[in-house]
């Protein structure tokens, strides 16, 4: 075993300054169901791209540091948590499980994701849960313009600002914004919040740790439904 | 004496021809332009304006049926570690459930296998019934990611990122509300009935740095086995081929505006991009101006017919074709046997386009439960090897005759054109002389 493939604690320790990202995502790989090593460290990923990528076991991997663009894409059952900021498209078409960001996020966070939960701690950038297909994402901070763009389904919480065009084109996601809106994209309104959106917002909230604020705090956003089913009369709103 | 004005032949305007005149018709009272299926059916320069110099005193024949004429061909020997070897140069184009109804997905696969080729899944995700039918399945990646899952990614034996397509570059699509049955909107997790309006760019890249960043994720995510394709709508194949090669593409996918679409506006198909014919010689100079002629290898769509088509095409550079339209037909689609059913649609058997509306009397383009008991998977399957076949010994054919025990030995030397727009296109002489108009320039 190379020597900064260690064992620290419970964890098995993957240092990217002596060891590849090839390892290190192949024995993220090789673990199948029923795996003991399902505690990961990786060391040092200055800004690495694609780190733990496709990961489909329910382990936990605490990155150390800052990484590039798609870190935990397409993860499907694991809970990674990067210690810095992502790059762009942070947990891209996650499946399930749970990543957190202690730091910022760049562009398309969450993007085409399927399932499961996405905490930022800072601010988001543009386009933050673009095309979102079921996905839950919650940031802290604030969010860039575009985001949430033809976002199917799934829940974005935003206790900060949203910039300009939230919403653009949505379909039937749910956006809850705490912080001021620069402008609704083409076919998103805000919505009242009924009982079971202030319920579903506090779970929401409770799943990413957040106890500093309350569901009534936020205003709701969602799809007019006028871009449903194409109607010349509302060639205006493309 | 009285001046006599004989009668005239009332005299139809090229420009403003009956087509032309009914659009405007069909626009006005509307208020919508028409959406169809299908590529463009304008007259382009085509592969027919080539012909091929089989041998005589300077090249010497092969003997049909007697000597061997390879057909086979290797895709994504440059970085996969699992390269596709497929026994004809012929694959199936990636083409939606969805669009296509589950049977034809079937049928597709049990065709594609049974002739020793691919097929490709398309935006909608991956179906079992195609999984479970094609020996070897290419698993597109799209702008949408409708369906799209790092299992089935994993379940695919290539990745194919599609950037565009042949009869829409840079457009997105449209699926309209009729088609979207249950299991279609599971599949692309949407409310039922309503349309589905596909991006025409992926959410997470914007230029080909960063495509390299994502093909080297899709890669850690496959463990560098498959081989990952970058289809392009053929619009400025030099560049974007170069720059395929340059993010790190196996294979390079070049669609020709011939090439089909479920559903895109007609004045889009008809006036984007530009012919297949066209596009091959920039892609394959891109190539060759990398040092990567053969080692990327490239797949040209848009309009394949039959055996001569293929020819032309390797012959002019390229390593396999694609075909979706020719598929569909082989299949049944547009079959006269159903020109009753057409009629009501007020169309005929070989016009009929309008995919998207989910009425299709074939049971190929439509999620109807009654119609696509029209279509048995093992019967349509059976056609399409057959077709798939045909097209293969009519190629082997031609190669023979030109003294080629490979269909991959073909060249451009083989080939000289019937037409001038045509020999500036391939880049061959115009018959009877050896200029080569355009040389030294696109």
């Amino acid at each position: 075993m190379p020597k900064a493939q260690r064992e620290q604690g419970h964890a098995r320790v993957f240092d990217l300054g002596q060891q590849s990202l090839r390892e290190l995502n192949q024995a993220l790989h090789d673990l199948g169901p029923g795996s003991n090593e399902t505690a990961w460290e990786v060391l040092n990923p200055k800004g690495s791209h694609s780190v733990a990528v496709g990961v489909d076991q329910p382990i936990s991997i605490d990155v150390r540091g800052s990484v590039g663009y798609y870190c935990a894409g397409m993860n499907d059952g694991g809970t990674i948590t990067v210690h810095g900021s992502a790059g762009p498209g942070v947990g891209e078409n996650m499946m399930s499980g749970q990543i957190v960001v202690k730091g910022d996020a760049s562009q398309y966070a969450g993007a085409t994701g399927r399932g499961g939960l996405l905490v930022i701690e800072g601010n988001a950038s543009s386009r933050c849960g673009i095309s979102m297909k079921g996905i839950d994402i919650v940031v802290r901070g604030n969010i860039g313009h575009m985001s949430a763009f033809m976002a199917q389904s799934g829940n974005l919480v935003v206790l900060g600002d949203a910039g300009d065009a939230l919403g653009d084109s949505i379909y039937e996601a749910r956006l809850f914004v705490r912080g001021k809106v620069e402008s609704l994209g083409a076919d998103c309104i805000a919505k009242e919040m009924r009982p079971e959106h202030i319920e579903l917002l506090q779970g929401l909230l409770d799943r990413a740790g957040i106890t500093d604020v309350k569901p009534s705090e936020f205003k709701r956003y969602g799809s007019a439904r006028k871009l449903y089913n194409f109607n010349i009369d509302n060639a205006d709103a493309y | 004496m009285a001046y006599h004005n004989p009668p005239t032949t009332p005299r139809r305007s090229a420009t403003f021809d009956d087509y032309t005149l009914s659009e405007i018709r069909r626009a006005a009272a509307t208020g919508i332009y028409d959406i169809r299926g299908g590529g463009a059916k304008r007259k382009l320069p085509h592969f027919d304006d080539l012909l091929f110099l089989g041998a005589s005193i300077s090249r010497y024949p092969l003997e049909g049926y007697r000597e061997r004429c390879d057909t086979s061909v290797v895709l994504g020997s440059r970085h996969a570690k699992k390269p596709i070897e497929l026994k004809i140069p012929i694959t199936i184009a990636g083409m939606s459930f969805g669009s296509l109804s589950g049977p034809a997905k079937e049928a597709l696969g049990r065709g594609a296998t049974l002739a020793g080729t691919s097929t490709t899944t398309g935006d909608g995700g991956m179906t079992e019934e195609e999984r479970g039918h094609s020996k070897t399945l290419v698993y597109q990646y799209l702008p949408s990611r409708y369906g799209m899952n790092p299992r089935d990614l994993r379940r695919a034996d290539a990745i194919e990122v599609v950037v565009g397509q042949g009869a829409k570059p840079g457009g997105g699509g449209m699926l309209l509300g009729q088609k979207i049955s249950d299991r279609v909107a599971e599949m692309r997790t949407l409310p039922k009935g309503i349309d589905q309006r596909s991006a025409s760019r992926h959410p997470d890249w914007t230029g080909p740095d960063d495509l390299e960043i994502k093909i080297l994720e899709l890669r850690e995510i496959t463990d560098w086995e498959k081989p990952i394709y970058v289809k392009v709508g053929g619009a400025r194949p030099y560049y974007d081929t170069a720059l395929a090669v340059k993010a790190g593409a196996d294979v390079v996918v070049v669609d020709g505006m011939q090439g089909g679409t479920a559903a895109t506006q007609e004045v889009f198909i008809e006036n984007v991009g530009q012919p297949t014919l066209a596009c091959i010689r920039p892609a394959v100079q891109a190539l060759q101006d990398l040092g990567m002629h053969r080692k990327v290898q490239l797949i040209v769509s848009g309009g394949i017919r039959n055996g001569a088509d293929v020819a032309k095409a390797l012959a002019l550079g390229v390593d396999a074709v694609s075909i979706g339209t020719a598929a569909l037909v082989a299949l049944g689609d547009n079959d006269p046997r159903w020109e009753a059913d057409y009629n009501a649609l007020g169309t005929t058997a070989g016009a009929y386009d309008d995919w998207h509306e989910g009425r299709d009397p074939a049971g190929i383009t439509t999620q109807d439960p009654e119609l696509m008991k029209r279509i048995d998977p093992i019967a349509a399957g059976r056609r399409l090897a057959n077709y798939l076949k045909v097209m293969t010994l009519e190629a082997q054919t031609i190669a023979r005759a030109c003294g080629k025990n490979s269909l991959h030995n073909l060249e451009p030397e083989d080939l000289v054109a019937l037409t001038i727009e045509a020999a500036a296109m391939a880049g061959v002489p115009l018959a009877g002389t050896n200029w080569i108009p355009g040389k030294n320039g696109f």
